[in-house]
């Protein structure tokens, strides 16, 4: 689960014609305590079915799992391998087993859609300046105790409104609205593979790249086949140990770890982001072993965002991410020698800008999610003391 | 009987009937909460072995007369025609808004049986309470119909119909492990509750009965399947939203599964002709996979335990922290009738 907001400032909501989607309020229906004042009114249900959505138009057979005996699956797609009987769903709760066949539920099925600074994934080193169409469906192979938008993550796509995009309707409104890129975001792309792969495959035709928020927890063959067609990649590492993702998040951390390492031998720009949250992983120890590990396996110039947690969801109990925190995971990571260790969700910090390694001077200027100075040549270097600075940073 | 299968007349009956309810005069608990530690927790099995003659289908009247004999029985009374209503008027009366959380996630072959459902209506109506104030439901309503039940919406009747057709509440509830969007149909339409789960094999969680029905209150149970549902299910049943409404669970063993759950493999279901009855859940739970496990020991199967997936959660409602119900064996009177 990404550390965007669905519907933080920044993202622009769009009305479009006729199959007109209004995502904002799609997206935003359920905030947390709301309506704890008010008395409940009483259930009024509805005389016909609720859904206005077609769930037939939305089911696709499944990419990666394989049948079992008695009508069961086991899941390929994450390192979770849910064997899902019939009827039943996985943990991600989209994907369902009808007669031994494991289905999709998610295809084209979008419950959040935005036009996004590429800032606010957060990708610095790629295209800086320029918006994604930015979509989502319902569900999450994981249930991260500090999510921000579980609301979509954390339901059944059933339960959620949601329109039709069908992959070439998506490139064709990137395209519409000058957006070289799409962004696969909100709640978890991995879940959703199958539509990822095919939009993908319809916005290189158009012209237009992809990218993906992702918490990369995939199994090897089914991240090298879907994010195998992305154009960049940012991964929420959620933590340095295996207690944190068994505990806050529900997962594990050596499958991400994996990936991150898969991503690079695939040769994929990818960005790493680290929400810190106060007092469960935000250890000295931890930040130096995170720094180290992506030095040693990735590579020094893999741009690290170290972000401050917003209590929500589970853990409302902690408090925001102290700014001097945030400072202290910085210099940690970068006493570690890597080279563009950024601090995130804190407007205005010296840290949301982009420095040449090398002469130190500002080459990106960022004023929230908007890159408001670029100097960076088109040959990718500083235009100071042409020091290459790695990531695509021109069209 | 209720509009689950149209008998108008005994519905015009129990119009008639009025009365207050007795809550708490003798055997029964106000509410799971309430139970003492000390006591031991009832479940009656009541069992009728001619509850399909010589066929398939299941005697109506033999299976209201099951209920009532269970009933009394729970309640510690003569069996007499007014006690089998001085029983429910312990469960609710008047002025209660009861919802009655049946499983039909398999389908027709092993769903809470759609005439048990229409004769605790019947009873509840007896006992006090209107038509239009109980509620059948589970998650969704096509399963419903899959599963026999007949969807009636609005007017005095009693209602009957899926979560899909209100929706879940925007606000989490959280306890534990847990955090979850419940039911409107639980959380607005009904101050009482009565879970009637079956008793099947879960492939994940060991067995599924009562605790585990609970798993179609909320918006995100996918979520809950890991580690055999523990705690998941007892973290789920702490939450206020059940806990304060639970006031009987009513089992349908009428047909029941031993292996191969959750869904419906006819050649690992019995017809075990039963139903059980209990106040504490954990218990009820408790005694339900022991009978499983006496089955599959009679079938030549191995023990859940020794497929490691014994249902764990038992024990972790049970435990001080839940402080559930009981799940030792000491402390449960399983009261046969």
């Amino acid at each position: 689960m990404k550390c965007e907001l669905v519907s933080a400032e920044g993202g622009t909501c769009m009305a479009l014609d006729r199959r007109s989607f209004l995502m904002c309020a799609l997206a935003s229906g359920a905030a947390l305590g709301a309506g704890e004042l008010a008395a409940p009114a009483a259930a009024s249900p509805l005389a016909s079915g609720a859904q206005a959505q077609n769930d037939a138009q939305f089911t696709f057979e499944a990419k990666f799992y394989e049948k079992l005996a008695n009508r069961k699956i086991k899941c390929k797609l994450c390192p979770r391998e849910c064997v899902v009987g019939d009827k039943e769903r996985g943990y991600c709760g989209v994907r369902e087993n009808h007669g031994g066949v494991y289905y999709t539920l998610v295809h084209s099925r979008v419950c959040a859609a935005h036009i996004d600074p590429i800032e606010k994934k957060p990708l610095f080193h790629y295209l800086p300046g320029t918006n994604a169409f930015s979509i989502a469906t319902a569900g999450c192979n994981v249930n991260c105790k500090f999510c921000q938008n579980w609301d979509i993550s954390q339901s059944r796509p059933e339960e959620i409104p949601a329109q039709y995009i069908s992959p070439h309707q998506a490139a064709d409104i990137a395209r519409k609205y000058d957006c070289p890129t799409i962004a696969y975001t909100y709640s978890e792309p991995v879940v959703f593979a199958e539509y990822l792969m095919d939009t993908a495959d319809a916005a290189h035709e158009a012209g237009v790249r992809s990218i993906v928020v992702s918490n990369g927890y995939m199994q090897h063959d089914s991240l090298e086949q879907a994010y195998g067609k992305m154009d960049a990649v940012k991964i929420d590492l959620k933590s340095f140990t295996e207690s944190y993702y068994a505990k806050v998040v529900t997962g594990q951390l050596k499958p991400v770890l994996d990936s991150l390492v898969t991503l690079r031998k695939m040769g994929k720009w990818t960005e790493i982001v680290y929400l810190v949250v106060p007092s469960l992983n935000d250890d000295d120890e931890e930040f130096r072993g995170l720094a180290a590990w992506i030095k040693t396996n990735l590579g020094p110039d893999v741009p690290l965002h170290f972000t401050q947690f917003h209590p929500e969801y589970l853990l409302k109990n902690l408090p925001i991410t102290p700014v001097a925190t945030l400072e202290r995971a910085k210099a940690i990571a970068d006493a570690e020698g890597l080279h563009y260790v950024y601090i995130g969700n804190v407007p205005g910090h010296p840290a949301q800008n982009t420095y040449c390694p090398q002469c130190r001077k500002m080459l990106v200027e960022r004023v929230g999610f908007t890159a408001s100075q670029m100097l960076i040549r088109k040959d990718s270097t500083c235009p100071y003391c042409r020091h290459n600075i790695p990531g695509i940073w021109h069209a | 009987m209720t509009d689950l299968r149209n008998r108008s007349r005994r519905n015009f009956l129990t119009r008639c009937i009025t009365g207050a309810a007795a809550m708490g005069v003798a055997g029964l608990h106000a509410t799971s909460e309430t139970q003492t530690p000390a006591a031991k927790s009832r479940v009656v099995v009541a069992r009728d072995s001619l509850l399909r003659g010589s066929g398939s289908t299941i005697d109506l009247r033999r299976l209201e007369t099951l209920l009532d004999r269970a009933m009394q029985s729970l309640c510690n009374l003569p069996a007499t025609h007014e006690n089998s209503i001085a029983a429910w008027r312990r469960i609710a009366g008047a002025g209660d808004s009861v919802s009655l959380k049946v499983n039909t996630l398999g389908g027709r072959g092993i769903a809470t049986n759609v005439d048990l459902v229409a004769a605790v209506c019947e009873r509840l109506q007896q006992a006090g309470v209107a038509a239009r104030n109980i509620f059948v439901w589970d998650r969704d309503t096509e399963e419903m119909e899959r599963a026999g039940f007949r969807i009636v919406i609005g007017g005095d009747r009693v209602q009957c119909y899926g979560t899909d057709r209100v929706g879940y509440e925007d606000d989490l509830s959280a306890w534990g492990s847990v955090g979850s969007r419940f039911s409107k149909i639980l959380t607005r339409s009904s101050n009482v509750l009565i879970n009637l789960p079956v008793l099947k094999d879960h492939d994940g969680a060991g067995v599924t009965i009562a605790l585990k029905n609970m798993y179609g209150t909320i918006h995100n149970p996918n979520k809950y399947h890991p580690n055999g549902c523990d705690p998941f299910v007892a973290d789920l049943n702490m939450l206020p939203e059940i806990r304060s409404r639970m006031k009987l669970t009513i089992c349908d063993a009428t047909t029941a599964m031993y292996e191969g759950g959750p869904g419906f493999k006819p050649e690992h279901s019995w017809k075990l002709n039963g139903l059980l009855l209990a106040q504490d859940a954990v218990a009820l739970d408790f005694t339900g996979w022991q009978m499983i496990e006496h089955k599959r020991a009679e079938m030549g199967l191995k023990t859940l335990e020794a497929e490691q997936r014994a249902p764990r959660y038992i024990a972790t409602a049970a435990d001080s922290e839940h402080g559930l119900g009981h799940c030792d064996p000491a402390r449960i009177a399983v009261v046969e009738v």
